[in-house]
């Protein structure tokens, strides 16, 4: 399988007053053609403001450093008008609130007519006709009608898949998804997650999917990366990590995650709350809430070792992971 | 059910522990806003010279040479003159301008300032009352501030003149009787988007009466916009004002406000400009800082993305 | 239905809500009916888990306990006592045995009050006879219970995380030591290691004061690990009520059978073992519901009869109760 993105020292800083922010620190990975990365990380992981970087979507006090290259071109090193070009084309991205990512006053056909009108340089009607063509493969009933709608007429779910929909009109290489199930229901989530796995299938699409919810990761994706305080606790395939993860990060979300089959398991949340950006830990920025920290990490930062493209871990704990108390 | 408080051994112990406790006092919202009026430029030299104008309108008369009705027999109609300390020339009568002046500021910023208050007490009264009532109570009283918006505001004035006789105290009053209209709108419609907010049905939950939710969960959080309005209606007043005075209908000689002092200056602009140019100058300038520092406080009571 | 067994707390029996809303300028109003024929009664030390999706009414049902909605019809018992028609100063008394906790931690807390002031306020009002050192006194320990330092009391609620807010939120439900706790999704605006503080902590205050939650979520994982019986809602109707653990492995109801076919599972092998077939459309609108059973227009095993008749809900032979005119031919999926 290619290679559909690689991402090279990736990071972010916000300015702010009087100081500057490191919202995501030496993001290193690679994106390979029709698989599923799932990117999990909570507040303040630097997650989601990774991706808005690659796709030029930084507020404007932030910037960019490293490189993000697609097929031979850095997306971080073009002009917003070069990058134009690819965005919405080769790259596109889904945020977690439709509502507020369509335009409530055009109605949906105008607004997927567009991107064809601009990306692949179609006419009005074969862009139509495409576009409710696409609207129809993305589940949307009575497409047509749908088509001549505006977005508040919708619903939720509804919604959701018109993004997908004028997300995937130009067949992009990747597709980066924002919590993009996260505003719906579980069971409207359920069938958007079904949508997702055969997209990857149909199109080929590599699908990114930024999320807090290890649910929905388990389902749905191929590799994993899971983030913390701005950079990468762990990553790799998605079973290694859920079976047997060797960050403490990991290895606590995956134990306070609530399981429906299991009750009596308690949950052993990890203490203490996620770091601030402006503030973070010295050595590792877990170590403060780490069962497992050693003197080390409180001077030292641990370095992502590991094969790239096979499994990660930035810890310089080496034993076991396992809280003794609880019940399995 | 066990309670938390079996009585007063541990509670004591609680007391006591309260007594050493040493709990720094928190970063309120008013702090942070404040912080942020102090990074605005714009804002802060304007509170600068408003502090400036207003201590020179206040103060100022101690020390100026000239009285405000002293007539100086030997400088009429004179330009600015530094040998006889008329430093901003006299008008007809032989009055000292820089004098009727600072008056002048003085008048018009007293009736600024108590038009706006007594348009905020009696603005948030109402429009929190209607906002959080709502329903028929608010249909009401939103229809009578109506019918009061679409009275011809001269007309209003000219018959609490017919009333009251002409004083500065008329003055207040009336102004301050149109300004309260808008003023409880804005608190009303502030009014009914708090009343949905988890806090109040919290309070709501907790038992709270009607009178204990507008007054300690409602009015606390309409200081951002009440603030900002009053600030920036205070220009509006001022203006007002001289245009009542302007018609005849506010402050009577010998007392001067900006707008008298204007509408006297006007006509003969072109003969004796220095009557006219410094009270428009004190009054622009009036204007624009309250502009700006109205502005500022928006800016900073509703941030944005930074 | 309502066995007024002695140890129950809170019944409520046949109620309806419904809200009035106006279409456009010209448009009829019509009614949204987000609650109808609610029937169930909540045990001293239970925790009824209540979920279902957008439109269910659960959170209305919540508000309707707590009388700050009133409802249409029905009555809402506590301990015997019909809430619905008592006069606003006697409800305020029993407001210190029925408390709530909100979803959203920062916007349930007035921004310009501190710490110790939120958490104080019920007792201000509830408990006017405490003087002002013994109130001070009680909001300190109470912070100390819910995990929150003494320090912070001075300090307002926007210079609080999320979860470390939820704290606050909490210890301001239990100052006046209520019975029973009304909570209304009080983890799901919280990351999810947070949201495991919050539920152990929920967990354990309940243990220590002998307290009665009403746990209303969408989240069906969180509800099945906190709930002793759950209670599933469709379009303001009670679809399912059953024991936690029958609920989950012998599930009845097709929109039962659906939502736990749809929960994410953190587990990558039991996930991709799951079979998704049967999971079609999305909730219908709640102003204009199919008819018959609501659930008809999603169900697979959907009859003429579930058109034609609304199923009523009925008492099962293992305690549940559920509303579908097929229950006992569907196996379990």
């Amino acid at each position: 399988m290619a290679d559909v993105l690689t991402v090279d020292d990736l990071n972010v800083t916000f300015a702010l007053h009087d100081s500057e922010v490191h919202a995501v620190r030496d993001l290193n990975f690679t994106l390979r053609q029709g698989e599923t990365l799932a990117v999990v990380g909570e507040s303040g992981s630097g997650k989601s403001q990774a991706f808005l970087a690659i796709m030029g979507l930084l507020a404007r006090n932030g910037s960019a450093s490293g490189k993000a290259i697609l097929g031979d071109t850095n997306l971080l090193a073009l002009s917003p008008e070069k990058l134009d070009n690819y965005r919405g084309k080769d790259i596109a991205m889904i945020f977690q609130d439709p509502m507020t990512s369509l335009n409530p006053s055009l109605r949906v056909k105008t607004q997927l007519v567009e991107v064809l009108v601009r990306h692949q340089h179609q006419d009005q009607a074969t862009a139509l006709r495409n576009a409710i063509e696409m609207l129809e493969r993305v589940g949307i009933p009575e497409p047509t009608r749908r088509a001549n709608a505006f977005p508040h007429e919708l619903s939720g779910g509804m919604r959701q898949r018109v993004m997908i929909a004028m997300a995937l009109l130009c067949e992009p290489k990747i597709l980066i998804a924002d919590e993009p199930t996260t505003a719906l229901d579980v069971t409207v989530q359920a069938q958007m997650l079904e949508l997702f796995k055969s997209l990857t299938d149909d199109f080929g699409t590599a699908l990114v999917l930024i999320t807090h919810d290890l649910g929905v990761v388990a389902g749905l994706a191929d590799r994993m990366m899971v983030m913390y305080g701005g950079r990468i606790a762990e990553k790799g395939p998605v079973d290694d990590l859920f079976y047997d993860p060797r960050h403490p990060y990991t290895y606590g979300l995956l134990h306070s995650t609530p399981h429906i089959g299991t009750r009596a398991r308690t949950l052993t949340p990890i203490e203490g709350l996620p770091p601030s950006l402006e503030r973070l830990p010295s050595g590792c920025s877990f170590h403060p809430r780490c069962r497992f920290a050693m003197p080390q990490c409180k001077t030292d930062r641990p370095p992502l070792t590991g094969e790239r493209g096979k499994r990660s871990c930035a810890c310089f704990y080496e034993g076991k992971l396992s809280y003794e108390e609880v019940v399995a | 059910m066990p309670g938390i408080t079996h009585k007063d051994r541990t509670l004591t112990a609680y007391a006591e522990k309260l007594e050493s406790l040493d709990a720094p006092k928190g970063r309120s919202l008013t702090q942070d806003a404040m912080r942020r009026l102090v990074a605005n430029k714009a804002a802060m030299v304007s509170i600068f010279v408003l502090i400036f104008i207003i201590l020179a309108a206040f103060v100022g008369p101690f020390f100026v040479p000239w009285g405000v009705g002293e007539v100086d027999w030997s400088s009429i109609r004179k330009p600015p003159n530094f040998e006889k300390l008329h430093y901003l020339g006299t008008d007809q009568n032989g009055r000292d301008m820089l004098a009727r002046l600072l008056q002048g500021t003085q008048m018009s910023l007293i009736v600024a300032g108590v038009a706006t208050l007594v348009s905020v007490v009696i603005g948030i009264a109402y429009g929190a009352i209607a906002g959080y009532f709502g329903g028929r109570i608010d249909a009401l009283m939103m229809r009578f501030v109506d019918i009061m918006y679409a009275l011809p505001y001269i007309l209003f004035v000219i018959i609490l003149v017919v009333i009251f006789g002409r004083s500065p105290v008329l003055l207040f009053v009336g102004i301050g009787m149109l300004e309260w209209l808008t003023m409880a709108r804005i608190v009303r419609g502030q009014t009914l988007s708090l009343k949905e907010r988890e806090f109040i049905e919290a309070a709501r939950a907790g038992g709270a009466r009607a009178t204990t939710i507008i007054g300690r969960h409602i009015v606390p959080n309409l200081t951002g916009p009440v603030v900002i309005y009053a600030t920036l209606t205070v220009p509006e007043i001022i203006i007002t004002e001289s245009f009542l005075s302007y018609l005849g209908l506010g402050v009577q000689e010998p007392l001067t406000s900006l707008g008298t002092l204007i509408s006297n200056g006007g006509p003969v602009a072109e003969v004796m400009p220095w009557l006219l140019i410094f009270p428009a100058i004190v009054l622009i300038s009036l204007l624009l800082c309250l502009t700006y520092i109205g502005d500022g406080l928006r800016d900073a009571l509703d941030p944005k993305d930074r | 239905m309502n066995e007024m067994a002695p140890n129950t707390l809170l019944s409520v029996e046949g109620l309806k809500k419904t809200f009035g809303i106006s279409v456009g300028f010209f448009g009829r109003p019509l009614t949204l009916t987000a609650l109808t024929d609610i029937n169930f009664s909540v045990a001293k030390g239970e925790t009824l888990g209540i979920v279902g999706e957008s439109g269910c009414g659960k959170s209305t049902l919540g508000r309707c306990i707590l009388q700050l909605l009133q409802p249409d019809e029905g009555k809402v018992l506590w301990l015997g006592q019909d809430l619905t028609t008592l006069p606003e100063e006697e409800m305020r008394k029993r407001r210190r045995d029925l408390q709530v906790i909100f979803q959203d931690p920062l916007a349930s807390l007035n921004p310009r009050m501190t710490v110790g002031e939120i958490i104080a306020d019920p007792l201000r009002t509830l408990m006017p006879e405490l003087a002002t050192e013994e109130r001070r006194a009680r909001v300190l320990k109470m912070m100390e219970a819910v995990g929150l330092l003494p320090e912070m009391i001075n300090r307002y609620p926007h210079e609080f995380s999320g979860g470390q807010a939820q704290r606050i939120g909490i210890a301001r439900a239990l100052i006046t030591e209520p019975e029973l706790i009304v909570c209304d999704e009080p983890v799901s605006a919280l990351d999810v290691s947070i949201q495991a503080q919050i539920l152990n902590l929920l967990t354990e205050l309940k243990d220590e004061f002998g307290l009665t939650l009403v746990f209303i979520s969408h989240d069906l994982s969180v509800v099945r690990h906190i709930s002793d019986r759950i209670m599933v809602l469709y379009l303001g109707r009670i679809v399912e009520l059953a024991g936690s653990d029958i609920l989950h492995t012998d599930p009845r109801h097709p929109y039962t059978q659906s939502l736990l076919k749809a929960v994410p599972i953190p587990d990558p092998k039991q996930a991709r073992a799951r079979k998704l077939e049967g999971l079609i459309g999305e909730v219908p609108s709640p102003i204009n519901p199919p008819s018959g059973c609501a659930f008809r227009t999603r169900c697979l095993h959907a009859k003429d009869i579930c058109a034609a008749e609304r199923p009523p809900l009925e008492t099962g032979a293992d305690g549940r109760q559920i509303a579908c005119h097929r229950w006992r031919e569907i196996s379990a999926s």
